[in-house]
């Protein structure tokens, strides 16, 4: 055995060797320069820094029709989107997008593997605890999407029964804290939680009511009966915490783009094919320069 | 059959094939890496010392203890977090699986070592046979045999346990399907059916060979003893 041992040691040593080594390369063309700020021990990229690097990366939703999302042919389309190739025209440098899920995206600006995270991304106050919002650029409030044999037509109506949520969503959150005897069945992704829904694994379902509408609308057989639920709330761009340049640079960004009714032409160009192109509608869900 | 149509819109079926080439590199890149680590694993974990013995234990527990998913974020987010190094999402997929499956593998290589009974160390070294003839010529052959079948288990079990590094930003073929199925779900609700049977059928093919090997393979073992 004493030679097998021999030789698994020496293979061992340099295995990990190897490991460490291509650590190494992989780290140093990941985080750039050492000038920018920290958080914890990721570093984030200021404006100058993402000017300089040619690039910016956003971090997108890659299924959640139609704020973002990817076509048939293979590109990235939606409202965040369409909002995301602007700034990166603003800035002046090339736009790479990044697909996220609504459970991680906290994480990818914690870590800065995102310079800016355009995923509808609901203002709180425990999430801006970890992120830094920036103005919003659209509004809502939660909805709740059931069966036509059994529309939910209010909260209370959910007490014993099952509850459909995403993982990491505000309707999550709301519904744990108001709640408590709503049974809560939770799923990664939109997908799943929409199957979930139609075999009738839950009573109905809860997310933003944009989102819900949306969906009802080319689902026969379910009905929003719940329409608005809970405080409007915003939906901001958010970049890693303490990162001030990129803030006050996306800030100053959306109070521009007000001056040409930015987020009007983004709803025109993206949402209008869902929603229609009702103005009460476009007006409940648009947040022009960033004043709600 | 409505909604099967999505599948072959714009570069979809194109799209789900690359996602399928993500899925297949992840996986074969760790079954490759946890061969060669975990092969050297087993031989350490063959050793009599029980400080090595309790060290080789833990680390095959908390692998196992721990789900993969927990794994994924650990290593993408948390080592990120901790050191500042930038790991990307295939790099940390493939060390995260390659930490599981070596565990895995040491583990089976230890056990198809223990399996081989005493006399055949005994009887090749009373034939004159050197150490390392001993160990090429009578020992490997039979320990590998016995191996193979399980190998091949644990390399499925890996491939289809990848649909898991969407979480961090991966786009393998599940990820895609999902995608599509999203793109098109307000004019066709109903292509997720065909969506996800398109990639049933493409981890079939990738998986299905590697049973028919294991079967071949296990058939050959026992007709050859």
């Amino acid at each position: 055995m004493k030679i097998f041992k021999k030789i698994a040691a020496l293979f061992a040593a340099s295995a990990l060797a190897l490991t460490f080594a291509g650590c190494d390369n992989s780290g140093n063309s990941g985080s750039g320069d050492n000038s920018g700020g920290n958080s914890g021990n990721a570093t984030f990229r200021n404006v100058d820094q993402i000017k300089e690097s040619g690039e910016v990366t956003i971090g997108v939703f890659s299924d959640k029709n139609p704020f973002g999302y990817v076509d048939n042919e293979g590109n990235y389309k939606g409202y965040d989107v369409y909002f995301a190739e602007r700034i990166a025209k603003d800035l002046g440098v090339e736009l790479k997008l990044v697909p996220v899920e609504a459970a991680s995206r906290v994480e990818f600006l914690e870590t800065s593997k995102v310079d800016i995270i355009l995923a509808n991304f609901t203002v709180t106050d425990e999430r801006a605890q970890k992120v830094d919002f920036a103005l919003p650029y659209m509004k809502v409030a939660l909805g709740v999407v059931s069966p036509d044999s059994a529309i939910i037509k209010s909260a209370e109506e959910l007490n014993g029964k099952t509850l459909i949520v995403v993982k990491g969503t505000t309707a999550e959150t709301y519904f744990t804290e108001n709640y408590p005897d709503v049974k809560l069945q939770k799923y990664d992704e939109y997908n799943e939680a929409y199957s979930a829904l139609q075999d009738g694994r839950g009573d109905a379902f809860s997310t933003d009511n944009t989102e819900v509408l949306a969906w009802a609308k080319s689902n026969p057989g379910f009905t929003v009966g719940i329409e608005s639920l809970g405080s409007t709330d915003a939906i901001a761009p958010a970049v890693t915490k303490g990162n001030e340049t990129l803030l006050t640079w996306l800030n100053d960004e959306i109070k521009t783009l007000g001056g040409e009714q930015f987020f009007h032409k983004d709803y025109d160009e993206t949402l209008a094919a869902v929603y229609g192109d009702d103005e009460t509608y476009k007006e409940n869900l648009v947040v022009e320069g960033g004043e709600m | 059959m409505q909604g099967i149509e999505v599948l072959f819109m714009g570069n979809n079926m194109l799209r789900l094939l690359s996602g399928l080439w993500v899925t297949i590199r992840i996986s074969l890149i760790s079954i490759g890496f946890s061969l060669i680590l975990g092969t050297l694993l087993g031989a350490v974990m063959t050793s009599k010392n029980p400080v090595v013995k309790a060290v080789c234990r833990v680390y095959l527990e908390i692998v196992r203890i721990m789900p993969q998913l927990v794994w994924l974020f650990v290593v993408f987010f948390g080592v990120t977090k901790l050191t500042g190094l930038n790991l990307g999402g295939e790099t940390s997929a493939v060390i995260v699986f390659t930490i599981w499956g070596a565990a895995e593998m040491g583990d089976l290589v230890r056990g198809a070592f223990l399996a081989i009974p005493r006399h055949q160390f005994e009887s090749s070294l009373s034939l004159g046979l050197s150490k390392t003839q001993m160990y090429v010529f009578i020992i490997f052959p039979q320990a590998i045999r016995g191996l193979i079948p399980n190998v091949i288990n644990l390399s499925t079990r890996m491939i289809k346990t990848t649909a898991l590094v969407s979480l961090i930003g991966v786009t393998e073929v599940l990820k895609v399907g999902k995608q599509i199925i999203d793109a098109n779900r307000f004019e066709y609700p109903n292509a997720a059916i065909w969506v996800y049977a398109a990639i049933f059928f493409m981890y079939f093919l990738i998986c299905f060979p590697l049973s028919m090997a294991s079967r071949a393979l296990t058939k050959k073992q026992q007709g050859g003893e």
